[in-house]
């Protein structure tokens, strides 16, 4: 038996779960992304002529009809759904391109254009609450930002929908962005408060390390472990960012009359310009009134 | 056997390492030693730092304490992998194995398994010993592949296939760049859209030795898929 090198066993592991796509309409092109469950690769459709994100959703094909039944901006289309000659699932889904959330975030210095991407995430997040479905893997590397401010949230692999049953002690998510019911289990319990907190952690990590306050605030109710004391759904976080952006008060976060004064200031700076301009224009009459 | 099936998956590792028949618990035995040996005998010898030759008493001495019952009854499928299992009974021999000072050195009266330990311990050298802890978990990957590897070979030899073991040998096992499929349809005189086909074949064929390997020494699910993922390197 010969040794088989580091690199070889890293080749291997990439090629055994290459889909064989012979005798499909899918011509592979390379692999895109690699997750927790499996791997992601671009293909060619040379029916339509156009290029397209092929995922091996493990054993599970309700992933692809959960997300299909979704049907979002904010959402992944579904465009085909089959099964492999090795008995592994796939879909076929629109590829997205732009990057994922984190990178992103590190692209972008402008923190009221990342609040807006941001907020597209809150709405499809909502829009599936909304549908039953309770996604449990929020993280940025779960969400893709493209050039044109589209926003995707992807990845529903272990999403839930409304009626599925399953075995307690199943730990499902990404560690720092899991709530601690989830942590703990008890995944049966997922609701749509635990979404509310990986989006508030996600939130943190759009906001980087020097948040304003009023931000890490609503991050913090966002990320409370009690569930009851979150925001009790997604838009209600959502409107807070709004808020915020907005230069209203933010529910969140008891404000200092000094900040309170300056969101005033920023809030009506063309009327305190305006009148700023105005009495400078007095005083310059007083000064230069022919008398 | 139909691909994607395997009838193995049915008995748990344990189950069958406590089966009536003898033939049974040897089978089960020997999938264990294949997959695990090589890779206790580098975690001994770089984790523990022990000496070749202490090294290969302990790999035998661990593999004869499994043949005991107790140590396999106490393995509970719901808390860990049967690997992570293995890994801390090792590290328990060789501790109680150091600990009894006039311990009576084994000799070749207690080689349970024939093993080459001098291929494994020609191995040892090309090893990356950083970090220590994981050198079990790389070295089962490597060890799991390298048999899927000769499964496969010996597969193809035996259905007449072996024009598509050299072309996976040249494009999948070549060290650094390979050649492309072009070069290998050139070399082979065959269309390219056969090179294209054969490696497909030859990619799904290894994917299902590999499964196979793995199932005899799981429990079945969740376990299989689980260490599924750990074979190919996921978290
Ligand atoms: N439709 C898509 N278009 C472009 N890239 C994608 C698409 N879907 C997934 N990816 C990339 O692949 C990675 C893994 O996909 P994901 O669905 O999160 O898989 P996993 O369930 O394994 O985590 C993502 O982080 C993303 O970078
Ligand atoms: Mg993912």
């Amino acid at each position: 038996m010969s040794y088989l090198p580091d690199d070889v066993v890293r080749r291997l592991q990439s090629v055994v779960e290459l889909p064989d796509l012979t005798g499909t309409r899918y011509e592979l092109l390379g692999e895109i992304g690699r997750g927790g469950m499996g791997a992601v690769y671009l293909v060619r459709d040379r029916e339509l002529e156009r290029n397209a994100a092929l995922k091996v959703a493990g054993s599970l094909d309700s992933e692809a009809r959960l997300m299909a039944a979704l049907e979002h901006p904010g959402i992944v289309p579904v465009y085909d759904a089959g099964v492999l000659p090795d008995g592994r699932a796939f879909y076929v889904m629109r590829f997205v391109e732009g990057r994922r959330l984190d990178e992103y975030c590190r692209e972008t210095p402008n923190l009221a254009e990342r609040l807006r991407v941001f907020q597209k995430v809150c709405d499809a997040v909502s829009f599936a609450h909304s549908r039953g479905v309770i996604h449990r893997d929020l993280t940025p590397r779960n969400i893709m930002a493209g050039p044109f401010g589209e926003v995707f949230v992807l990845d529903w692999g272990v999403a839930r929908s409304g009626q599925a049953r399953e075995s307690p002690g199943l730990v499902v998510g990404t560690p720092d962005y899991m709530p601690p019911e989830q942590a703990a289990g008890d995944s049966h319990q997922s609701t749509v408060a635990s979404d509310v907190y990986a989006l508030g952690a996600v939130l943190a990590s759009v906001l980087g390390p020097a948040a304003p306050k009023p931000l890490g605030a609503i991050v913090r109710q966002a990320c409370q472990s009690n569930p009851a004391d979150r925001y009790a759904e997604v838009q209600a976080l959502n409107r807070e960012i709004t808020r915020y952006l907005e230069l209203e008060p933010v529910l969140a976060y008891r404000e200092s009359w000094r900040e309170r004064l300056g969101r005033f200031a920023g809030k009506n700076r063309t009327l305190l310009l305006l009148l700023g301009a105005y009495l400078a224009v007095k005083v310059l009459l007083y000064f230069f009134r022919p008398n | 056997m139909p691909e994607g099936a395997f009838p193995a998956t049915r008995y748990s590792v344990l189950s069958r390492m406590r089966d009536e028949d003898p033939g049974v618990r040897r089978e089960a035995l020997s999938a264990i030693v294949e997959a695990y040996w090589k890779p206790a005998y580098k975690h001994i010898r770089l984790k523990w730092k022990a000496s070749p030759d202490e090294a290969r008493d302990l790999t035998q001495t661990f593999f004869a304490s499994l043949l005991e019952r107790e140590l396999l009854s106490r393995y509970d499928p719901g808390k860990a992998a049967f690997r992570t299992y293995l890994r801390t009974c090792i590290d328990g021999v060789v501790a109680n194995e150091r600990k009894s000072a006039s311990r009576v050195k084994r000799g070749g009266e207690s080689q349970i398994v024939s093993l080459d330990f001098q291929q494994a311990e020609s191995e040892v050298a090309l090893t990356a010993a950083e970090p220590v802890e994981e050198v079990f978990y790389r070295e089962w990957q490597r060890q799991m592949f390298s048999l899927a590897v000769e499964d496969l070979r010996r597969h193809c030899e035996q259905t007449g296939r072996q024009v598509r073991f050299l072309l996976f040998e040249r494009y999948d096992l070549a060290a650094g760049e390979g050649p492309s499929y072009e070069a290998l349809a050139a070399e082979f005189r065959i269309p390219v859209t056969a090179v294209t086909n054969h490696m497909a074949w030859a990619r799904r064929e290894l994917r299902r030795c590999l499964w196979a390997r793995l199932a005899v020494i799981t429990s079945g699910e969740p376990e299989l898929s689980a260490e599924a993922s750990r074979l190919m390197g996921r978290p």
